[in-house]
């Protein structure tokens, strides 16, 4: 339980470093900005404890938020998705999903695929349609929403692939 | 009172769900409404020393270009001098029209935000330089945007590429004057909206910022007019202009303190208080 807290803390931070250091400065044709800190959110483990999770998402949010001076935007996307995570599991990973041990960090299969492209194309369509805040730009927010998606993806993929635990060969 | 405990108990996660949301949410809507509204902004100690340890390593990628724009500026102002009448003479105070004193304060762009709708920069210099919220920023190429909010060591400033940006800005050829906006599409063109039709516009001419303006300095360069056409709802001009500055690449700043600003501002409160 205790290394749990401890991995979940280092991934929080190094998450973050990361999104700052790297891939805030990504930035291609003004329209693709990948944000796979959200992996922290995809990631904690299934059967923690949920208030920790909001509180953390929420904490995780409001520090982009302050990095990339954007009011609360960060925040809310990831509240947003820490509170539906328990219903994307359901949709991916059938009703029982508490009793099977489901691991999001593993080789990927059509389950955990889904489940990681319907929690970013969540989180990004919050975060775009805030930011931007106009209706005026619904094309720009849906454009924007889908080609960061794919990027982001590609980048949880990629994350996982890296960091997957050797334990287990 | 035993079922409200228990109903709290029973819904605490989404209890807590719509506590952070909504924390979340005011915040958001505050930040677009209004100017200085930002509760959470980069400038503070946390924020503020990560982006300054991140441009100081980023900073020797583009000192080349840094030079050379240092360079041209400095041929500029040597010319200006050598060209004046008699570059030995101490230049006289204008009693008449009465010396406007403008301040110049040096600082760095330690991170620079263009991909959004509501772009800010944050400066690696503060309170404590003398920088204060509504100064002006420019650098050698023309304006930059507006300061937002300060705290002791960093300055967070509104880009001019920010939808909720407006400055004066005048056609410097002719006097006439708009307003300036981003219209949140392309980031080396922004627009003048609301130059009366009888103003006499082409295609090249420079626009610059305007006399009436308290932030900055009268004749600061800002770009040239790339496209002219005719807003059908108001009737006015609309001109984009295309940026003399290339915003996505800011190295030195100089943020504008005008001495004058309180008093000419208090007396135009007075005026306005008075005729109301």
């Amino acid at each position: 339980m205790n290394s749990t807290l401890l991995l979940n803390i280092a991934r929080f931070l190094l998450l973050l470093a990361a999104q700052i250091l790297i891939f805030n400065e990504m930035d291609f044709y003004g329209y693709i900005n990948p944000y796979p800190y959200i992996l922290f959110i995809l990631l904690y483990p299934v059967n923690g404890n949920k208030f920790g999770l909001l509180l953390a998402s929420f904490f995780l949010g409001i520090v982009m938020d302050m990095f990339c001076d954007s009011g609360g935007v960060h925040a809310a996307a990831c509240v947003v998705l820490a509170y539906v995570r328990p219903t994307f599991f359901k949709f991916s990973f059938g009703v029982s999903y508490e009793y099977q041990t489901v691991r999001i960090n593993d080789k990927l299969t059509p389950e955990r695929f889904s489940f990681l492209l319907i929690s970013v194309l969540t989180h990004h369509i919050i975060l775009f349609s805030l930011e931007i805040f106009k209706f005026s730009f619904i094309l720009n927010i849906l454009l924007r929403t889908l080609l960061s998606s794919v990027f982001t993806l590609i980048l949880c993929i990629v994350t996982i692939y890296i960091f997957k635990p050797s334990s287990k060969r | 009172m035993q079922q409200i405990v228990n109903f709290i108990f029973k819904n605490s996660n989404k209890l807590l769900f719509l506590l952070l949301l909504g924390i979340s949410l005011v915040l958001t809507i505050q930040s677009h409404s209004y100017h200085r509204s930002k509760v959470v902004t980069s400038a503070n100690f946390i924020s503020g020393g990560v982006y300054e340890q991140i441009h100081s390593a980023q900073e020797y990628l583009n000192l080349r270009t840094q030079n050379e724009q240092l360079a041209k500026e400095n041929a500029i102002l040597k010319k200006m001098l050598y060209n004046a009448k008699d570059s030995t003479a101490i230049v006289v105070k204008d009693s008449l029209k009465g010396y406007k004193g403008m301040n110049t304060i040096i600082a760095k762009v330690i991170k620079n935000s263009y991909n959004v709708k509501e772009n800010y920069l944050t400066l690696n210099a503060g309170a404590k330089a003398g920088i204060k919220p509504d100064m002006g920023v420019v650098n050698s190429l023309g304006i930059v945007g507006i300061v937002e909010h300060t705290s002791n060591n960093y300055a967070t400033v509104i880009s001019i590429l920010n939808i909720k940006s407006e400055i004066n800005a005048r056609i410097k050829k002719s006097n006439h004057f708009g307003t300036l906006r981003w219209d949140g599409k392309n980031t080396g063109f922004v627009q003048l909206i609301d130059v009366p039709r009888l103003a006499n516009v082409r295609k090249g001419d420079t626009i610059v910022t305007g006399n009436e303006s308290v932030t900055f300095p009268p004749n600061v360069n800002i770009g040239v007019i790339d496209k002219v056409y005719t807003d059908k709802e108001t009737n006015y001009f609309t001109l984009n202009i295309r940026l003399f500055n290339d915003m996505t690449n800011l190295g030195h700043v100089y943020v504008i303190e005008n001495y004058e600003r309180k008093e000419i501002e208090a007396i135009e409160a007075k005026t306005e208080a008075e005729n109301e």
